[in-house]
């Protein structure tokens, strides 16, 4: 302990921070560069090469622009909003476990800033925080528009949130653990020696299925992005916000997507498994790395090939569908777990 | 087995927007020249005859045929012999402008000229930063002065 420890978590932190906002700029540039090429454009390619240069340019533009305030009853609530929506997707970064651990200057470093032995249910509890940023956006607007997309977020995530929690429990069920790294380390190894051990293909392509789909509702993203439904609602909450209010909204929405995929990565893709990690530690954080990417580029392909539910389509899919299969993946697992002991 | 239908239409669409992946349609101007048709109607060009006299002999039809009255002409006489005049006849249009904020390039006054003196060109970069600019004036669109644009090809 001492001076040493205190050192270590920081220096995590400031790099955790420095390569998770960098990569939510260029997740950003990415998605934008994704979609170009399925419409059949290129993209941005104006500002650099290959329009590497966008999110930084994207950047100084919220930074210098305008920042236009509704008349509201309640500005503070209109400022704290953002940042409340922000600051939980940012938090999520700390239990998520990146590697195992390395050896460096003689001291044994973990590739992940913290693992609790409650991490899932850190995850869970800041996910449900960050619905009172949107809905606090949504009613500190004093617009119709950002009102009823407010509203509109609060019902889905509140929807989704219990199929998001409940399709978890089947690995809870298999591991016995809470904690991230624990789970992780339970998907090392093969069965058979030719299928890996993750979740996916351990007993919960269901849970995987249902968290995945969760997942892109918790986000907002399309085809469940009823909250900012352009056609009907402008932009939804965050219609009335503007500059580095607004890039805020912006930034959360696109670390709830990492962190969404990290989180997926983990639990039912082996997080930092696979070929070579027992010799090379390092060589984890790429395989981590790769396994989110993937999913990042299914969230966007979905974006760029999916229209949007309608409302009762929404509430209907959620509670009458996934939820039941949530329910029987549990009790499926639950049977897994007593016989295979 | 709705359910299956749901699935199948899904995949179909994202097998579709995959295959995408790789095309482009977006010509990137000014970088790569933009692709024009021969019937392309852009800005104005006023033609000359084989030895660089004016083929426009100010009648009017341009300017009586055009519905967004965006062609001035003053007429006047050159009676020199035909090598030293301007125009092929003695008539020609001391002043001949278009202005291109209120030309709707429908090309009547194509159609409308008996001598063939003015026709549709392909320049479609007509974009300037005052109204006076906007009106091209003779010296502007004879096919002896126009420049012809680094940004775009014609389709053979």
């Amino acid at each position: 302990m001492g001076m040493g420890v205190v050192v270590e978590a920081v220096v995590k932190i400031v790099i955790v921070f420095g390569i998770v906002l960098t990569c939510l700029a260029y997740l950003a540039l990415f998605e934008r560069k994704l979609l170009g090429w399925i419409q059949l454009r290129y993209g941005p390619n104006r500002v650099g090469p290959w329009g590497l240069l966008q999110p930084l340019a994207d950047l100084l533009k919220f930074l210098f622009k305008e920042d236009v305030r509704p008349t509201t009853p309640n500005p503070i609530l209109f400022s704290v909003a953002p940042i409340l929506s922000l600051v939980p997707a940012l938090m999520t970064y700390a239990v998520i476990p990146f590697g195992d651990r390395i050896e460096l200057f003689g001291r044994e470093i973990t590739l992940y800033i913290t693992s609790v032995n409650v991490g899932l249910l850190y995850l869970f509890a800041l996910s449900g925080l960050g619905i009172y940023g949107i809905v606090l956006a949504g009613w500190a607007s004093n617009s119709k528009y950002s009102l009823l997309g407010g509203l509109r977020s609060a019902a889905q995530l509140i929807s989704y949130e219990l199929t998001l929690t409940l399709s978890v429990v089947g690995v809870l069920i298999q591991v016995g653990s809470l904690d991230l790294v624990e789970i992780v380390r339970a998907q090392s190894g093969t069965y058979f020696g030719l299928i890996p051990k993750w979740h996916l293909f351990w007993y919960q392509p269901l849970g995987f299925l249902l968290f995945f789909i969760a997942a892109v509702a918790e986000t907002n993203r399309v085809p469940f992005d009823l909250p900012e439904a352009e056609t009907e609602l402008v932009a939804g909450y965050h219609t009335e916000y503007s500059a580095t209010k607004f890039a805020m909204f912006y930034v959360a929405e696109y670390a709830n997507i990492l962190a969404v995929s990290a989180l997926a990565t983990t639990l039912f893709l082996g997080g930092w498994n696979g070929p070579g990690v027992e010799r090379l530690p390092l060589l984890g954080v790429f395989y981590f790395a790769a396994k989110t990417a993937i999913f990042l580029f299914i969230y966007i392909w979905l974006r760029a090939t999916l229209p949007r539910f309608r409302y009762d389509q929404l509430m209907r899919f959620g509670w009458k569908i996934l939820l039941p299969l949530a329910f029987a993946n549990i009790v499926f697992s639950a049977a897994v777990a007593a016989t295979a002991g | 087995m709705r359910v299956l239908d749901v699935v199948k239409a899904i995949a179909q669409g994202l097998a579709t927007t995959f295959r995408h992946l790789p095309d482009r349609v977006t010509t990137q101007y000014p970088d790569e020249p933009v692709r024009l048709e021969r019937r392309f109607r852009g800005q104005h060009i006023l033609h000359v005859d084989e030895n660089g006299r004016e083929k426009c002999v100010a009648c009017f039809l341009c300017a009586i045929a055009c519905p967004a009255d965006a062609i001035y002409i003053e007429a006047a006489e050159d009676l020199r012999p035909y090598p030293e005049r301007i125009g092929v006849d003695i008539r020609y249009a001391r002043v001949y402008d278009i202005d291109y904020g209120k030309c709707i390039f429908c090309g009547f006054c194509e159609e409308a000229c008996p001598k063939d003196a003015i026709t549709m060109g392909p320049n479609f970069e007509l974009a300037w930063y005052t109204r006076e600019d906007m009106i091209k004036h003779k010296e502007d669109l004879l096919i002896t002065r126009q420049r012809v644009s680094p940004h775009l090809e014609i389709a053979p």
